[in-house]
């Protein structure tokens, strides 16, 4: 098949099967999504962001962990050392490579987890109604209503400083917010005429909320989940400047930040380049989840 | 018995809150004892300790005794500083929600309209403005613009005031009646304490107002974009009703009930979520004292102030759902 | 920071520079001096219970003692205050402290010696932290009737056995030598805690300030006390304000907000040192930077292992890197200054050289360690400097942060491999730190000795449990000294102890205020000789 006729099968007004259907729907969303050229933006330094984590041993001047007191706190702009050195006399840029590794795994983790926990808990909810969902959003009120990052904090405590038990404690306080969506989504959706029609036509529970109410609620997660994104890192760099995140030396770029925060009046890039990073990367995820929100909203859809 | 089920479900999520709080305070690794004696206390000073803090009983009545205690209105003592935690509540919570109402204020008054301008104007440069606007605000490290501000605005500039909430002559000067220091010195007529106060707490806020203008004007524009959508919004304009009446007579009326939730939430975030603005800027509010607290294993005042934080959102929650319930017919 | 939110905060500045008309430099009133310092380690004010440092700046502005050191010369050792002369006896066992007539409490009470009995025997009968401060003399809830007696005009304590005059002396001097008003305390007492609720937050001393106020994390505000028998101090107000960053103090000392900046890192004091109108006052602190290795571990409890540590540590690269001006070198136990302290400093980073030593005690490849550190940026540093070069002899160092309590509650349970930490001595006499490092008479597990740190480390001490115990009751003064000389010098070479620095406090202040100290490596703050 050449590219032509991909093209035009992709573009078919008559589709003739439902893959056929779906390839189309998606294809579309596709060109509206190159369209929005923030979007493709976003993309683009995402795209980067994970070539980079990719190749950070190969790309990066020097290790990260290598330090050189005699060499410490120089600026922007030094011969082989770009972004200068830290407290420690260690390559900001060097450090900052590796650490877009560490920021990857955090972003995927808790994005796997939070969101569908609290779509699963609050299609659920909304659809059972009675008892489950009284119970179900008592849990969801129960933790929505403790402080974030107490909780948190609380959680690494708990469990001991690391990265992995910061993505689980911020997991476990970002699910709730998910859920009540999810569930005035469900609420809203529940009560239309065509999931009625549904019904009628003896659709099951199961049915109705994985084929019409989840494709509905997606959405406005998604909306949130990528909104989301930045306030995750900053998060993690949260737990990192109280000391309950990544442990030294990791070059955790929240971790940096708060390393870098004793020198903001002097040495300002040492504090100011992790900044950015965490910045650009959730600059990136915001045009990426502000684009995604135009094509996969189906009630925004054809406009 | 609407207001009974209310009253239970708020009395059975703050028991669950509690609950939780209490039961991680106790796995914690984090030994209360030598929090309070410290480093160098002898094995006979620990012990007794340990005994005055009744850590010797079984869990479930320690949190029996506890939640007993609460009912009659008594937080206990802070491990930390020797003084009853309400008394400390009472003095770093209006801080916090000085700063937070300020900032949501702030949040309001400029995201909402952005949001909406937005949506109307949809895909033009003010609605790629606005979105930018929207998620630069999103995207920033909070404790390092707070510290940048302070550098530019407070040592460069000189034109706000430094960390803390009032410069060091102005403190207890005005009485002390809501704890809110721009409300006690309006109620006192001394406004040379409520200009400093407020040259102190401008950055701060705008600080916050910006996240929460930037999470507020993004939803208010998904908002009224699904109403400007709607069949009944084009049925107005073909009868030839006014670009305006359509856009805040129509459409902005029936997102309000979803916009208040947005901003109690908001809110609610601004209230808890302020702990590392709190910290940049010496800002004795809730925040950081629910922090400093956790750290040290002083549970009376964790509890404490998780109980008020979390019956504020609880509040703020259930007022939003009533709102639902009056005013959307959807959700009937 | 983006053009965008510039115009943002401009805009609200923009608004309350309307409402200020902006704010040029300011300064603070003439009678009043104002500190930025961090606080948020007072747990409460009661002398007989604070033992963290900003506490006792604030006791010690507040109370007086039987014995104290003069602010404006602390070389000269202690001298009378509220006593105002002493006999010891024959036996050494027996002090008898004759009271100074009309000093009065801020109360308007007298001090007497019937004050001063109550308040030893209250710090002894309460068993604070700090207490022990008072019971190594032998003094116990049971026997106070009978070892600290007032009569009269006099006070007399005796001592289990005969101690040098001086360590007995230095110990008064302590936070917890505070006296206070018998009378207005004992009004104040519920269920019987003789005052402790009610002293934490309120004051009852005759020195030359009292609390007007003190709010957690923020704040202690003190008043002069006109009366004070010394004359009335020149700073009638003096605040005490929490302010965690650095940065922070600094901006508010250059915008003449403070007097004086009390925290503030190596970075700052470079960047303001040539600031118009700022002076750098620099002191030594009693306070010392060490690791320590957990004898229990089968290869760190190898006498080769604990001398391979000492030579992995850069200590000329830390000291002039990130700790800049704030530590000097040293290696022993007694703080320079201390009676008996020694300057022999014989380690520097040898990476050949532990190589070799760990190579002879036959080390295996790929060791891996724990260290718990405290969540301090500096101790943090330290700690990476350590693994860098621990990488450098294949031993892998993994660092665990945590708050003092945290990490404390681990290492006083044996559990860590290695402890990097601070400790400061108690009260000015070389039985402090002795009595700590080189003494754990009982090393087993039962004995649960958590106040000694050779016990934390599982380090049985050998001999030098009985030397510190020879030297703590040796009257001669010059004999004594060199007793700690000698313990040091076999401590240095062969504990688990690795101490690393001695702290230099930098405190930047305007250049008007005079005569202030922190209280050098032997006591706290002193406020009532300051002027502007």
């Amino acid at each position: 098949m050449s590219e032509q006729t991909l093209r035009q099968w992709l573009l078919s007004e008559t589709p003739t099967s439902r893959r056929h259907a779906r390839a189309a729907a998606f294809y579309k969303g596709w060109l509206s999504f190159r369209g929005n050229s923030m979007a493709m933006i976003g993309l683009g330094i995402l795209i980067a962001l994970l070539l980079i984590a990719a190749f950070a041993p190969l790309l990066s001047p020097y290790d990260p962990f290598v330090q050189d007191l005699g060499n410490r706190l120089k600026p922007l702009g030094t011969e082989g050392h770009i972004l200068g050195t830290d407290s420690l006399g260690r390559d900001i840029l060097s450090r900052l490579i590796h650490g877009s590794r560490i920021t990857l795994y955090i972003v995927a983790l808790v994005a796997l987890i939070a969101p569908v926990a609290g779509l699963l808990i609050g299609t659920v909810a909304g659809f059972a109604g009675g008892w489950t969902d009284t119970i179900l959003m008592r849990i969801t009120d129960i933790f929505l209503a403790f402080p974030r990052l107490v909780l948190a904090l609380a959680f690494v405590a708990a469990l001991g400083a690391g990265i992995e038990n910061a993505v689980l404690a911020i997991s476990l306080t970002a699910w709730p917010p998910y859920a009540r969506i999810a569930r005035a989504e469900t609420l809203t959706i529940r009560a239309s005429d065509y999931i009625s029609a549904i019904r009628l036509q003896g659709a099951g529970p199961l049915r109705i909320i994985t084929k019409h109410i989840w494709p509905l609620c997606i959405s406005s997660l998604i909306v949130r989940v990528t909104l989301d994104m930045a306030g995750i890192i900053l998060a993690a760099a949260g737990l990192g400047f109280l000391g309950l995140g990544a442990q030294p030396p990791s070059p955790e770029w929240g971790a940096m930040i708060s390393e870098g925060r004793r020198f903001i009046l002097d040495h300002w890039w040492v504090a100011t380049m992790p900044g950015l990073a965490i910045f650009t990367v959730s600059l990136a995820f915001n045009l990426l989840g502000d684009g995604l929100r135009d094509v996969l909203d189906p009630k925004d859809a054809g406009k | 018995m609407g207001s009974l089920r209310t009253l239970t479900s708020i009395a059975v999520t703050m028991l669950g809150l509690l609950f939780v709080t209490f039961i991680i305070g106790r796995v914690m690794p984090i030994d209360p004892v030598l929090a309070i004696v410290g480093e160098r206390a002898s094995q006979s000073t620990y012990d007794a300790t340990y005994e005055a803090l009744g850590l010797d009983k079984p869990l479930i009545v320690q949190f029996f005794i506890y939640v007993g205690d609460v009912l009659r209105g008594d937080f206990g003592i802070s491990t930390l500083n020797s003084r009853p935690v309400s008394e400390d509540i009472l003095r770093v919570f209006p801080a916090t929600l000085e700063l937070a109402t300020l900032g949501v204020v702030f949040g309001v008054v400029l995201g909402v309209p952005l949001g909406v301008v937005a949506a109307v104007k949809r895909g033009t440069w003010i609605d790629q403005i606005a979105r930018v606007v929207a998620l630069i605000g999103y995207s920033m490290p909070i404790f390092w613009l707070g510290l940048i501000g302070l550098l530019i605005f407070y040592g460069i500039l000189g034109w706000v005031g430094g960390p803390g909430r009032l410069d060091i002559f102005y403190v207890d000067i005005v009485p002390t009646i809501t704890g809110m220091i721009l409300v006690d010195a309006a109620i006192d007529g001394n406004w040379d304490v409520f200009r400093n106060a407020f040259s102190h707490l401008i950055l701060p806020a705008s600080l916050l107002g910006y996240y929460s203008l930037a999470y507020i004007s993004r939803m208010t524009r998904s908002f009224m974009l699904e109403q400007l959508s709607a069949e009944y919004v084009t049925t107005a304009r073909v009868k030839g009703m006014s670009e305006w009446d359509v856009v805040w007579r129509h459409a902005f009326r029936n997102i309000r009930v979803q916009l208040i939730t947005v901003i109690a939430l908001s809110y609610a975030g601004l209230l808890e979520g302020s702990v590392l603005t709190e910290i940049i800027f010496s800002w004795p509010g809730i925040g950081s004292y629910i922090t400093t607290a956790l750290l040290s294993a002083d549970m009376n005042a964790v509890l404490g102030g998780t109980v008020v934080v979390g019956l504020i959102f609880i509040l703020l929650n259930i007022f939003s759902d009533l709102l639902y319930k009056v005013f959307d017919p959807r959700a009937k | 920071m983006t053009a965008f939110s510039k115009l943002l905060s401009g805009a609200a500045i923009g608004l309350a520079v309307a409402v200020t008309g902006g704010t040029a430099f300011a300064e603070t009133p003439a009678n009043m001096l104002v500190i930025a310092n961090r606080i948020d380690d007072i747990t409460t004010l009661d002398p007989a219970q604070s033992f963290e440092f900003a506490g006792s700046d604030v006791v010690r502005n507040v109370y007086g003692k039987l014995v104290n050191f003069d602010a404006t010369d602390l070389e000269s050792g202690y001298g009378p205050d509220l006593a105002e002369s002493w006999e010891v006896s024959e036996d050494g066992k027996t002090i008898t402290f004759t009271m100074r007539e009309g000093v009065t409490f801020h109360s308007g009470n007298p001090v007497t010696a019937e004050d001063a009995e109550f308040s030893l025997r209250r710090a002894v009968i309460l068993n604070k932290t700090p207490a022990f401060i008072l019971t190594q003399f032998g003094f116990t809830p049971e026997n106070v009737e009978e070892t600290i007696v007032a009569d009269g005009n006099t006070l007399t304590i005796t001592t289990d056995k005969r101690y040098a005059t001086s360590f007995i002396l230095n110990c008064l001097t302590a936070t917890i030598g505070a006296i206070v008003d018998k009378k207005l305390v004992m009004e104040n007492e519920v269920d019987g805690d003789m005052g402790n609720t009610w002293l934490s937050t309120n004051s009852a001393g005759s020195g030359p300030y009292q609390i007007q106020s003190w709010k957690p994390n923020e704040s202690v505000t003190m008043t002069s006390n006109p009366d004070f028998y010394m004359g009335a101090p020149a700073m009638e107000r003096v605040i005490v304000r929490h302010v965690q960053e650095s940065a922070s103090q600094r901006l508010l000392l250059e915008r003449g907000d403070i007097d004086i900046a009390r925290n503030l890192n190596p970075e700052d004091i470079a960047g303001i040192r040539d600031a118009d109108g700022v002076v750098i006052s620099e002191e030594l602190k009693g306070r010392l930077m060490y690791a320590s290795f957990n004898q229990k571990h089968p290869e760190l409890s190898k006498p080769q292992v604990r001398q391979a540590m000492k030579y992995l540590i850069d200590y000329e690269g830390m000291r002039d890197s990130f700790l800049n001006g704030q530590y000097t070198i040293h290696q022993n136990f007694l703080p320079q200054t201390y009676l008996g302290s020694v300057k022999e400093n014989p380690f520097t980073l040898d990476i050949e050289k532990a190589k070799a030593l760990l190579q002879e005690a036959g080390v295996p490849e790929g060791l891996t360690i724990e260290a718990g550190v405290r969540e301090a940026q500096e101790r943090i540093e330290i700690a990476q400097t350590m693994q860098n070069a621990m990488a450098q002899v294949g031993i892998t160092m993994n660092i665990t942060v945590g708050t003092a309590a945290q990490i404390l509650g681990r290492y006083r349970a044996r559990e860590l491999d290695m402890y990097l930490g601070a400790w400061g001595p108690d009260y000015p006499d070389p039985q402090t730190n002795a009595g700590t490092f080189a003494y754990n008479p009982d090393n087993s597990d039962e004995a649960g000795a958590t106040g000694y740190l050779a016990w934390r480390n599982a380090w049985d001490t050998g001999g030098l449990s009985a030397q510190v115990d020879a030297a703590v009751t040796e009257g001669d003064t010059e004999k004594r000294a060199q007793m700690y000389r000698d313990i040091q010098a076999d401590f240095r070479e062969n504990s688990p102890f690795a101490i690393m620095f001695q702290q230099i406090e930098q405190s930047a202040l305007r250049d008007n205020v005079k005569n202030f100290s922190t209280g050098q490596a032997i006591t706290a703050a002193a406020y009532w000789e300051v002027t502007k």
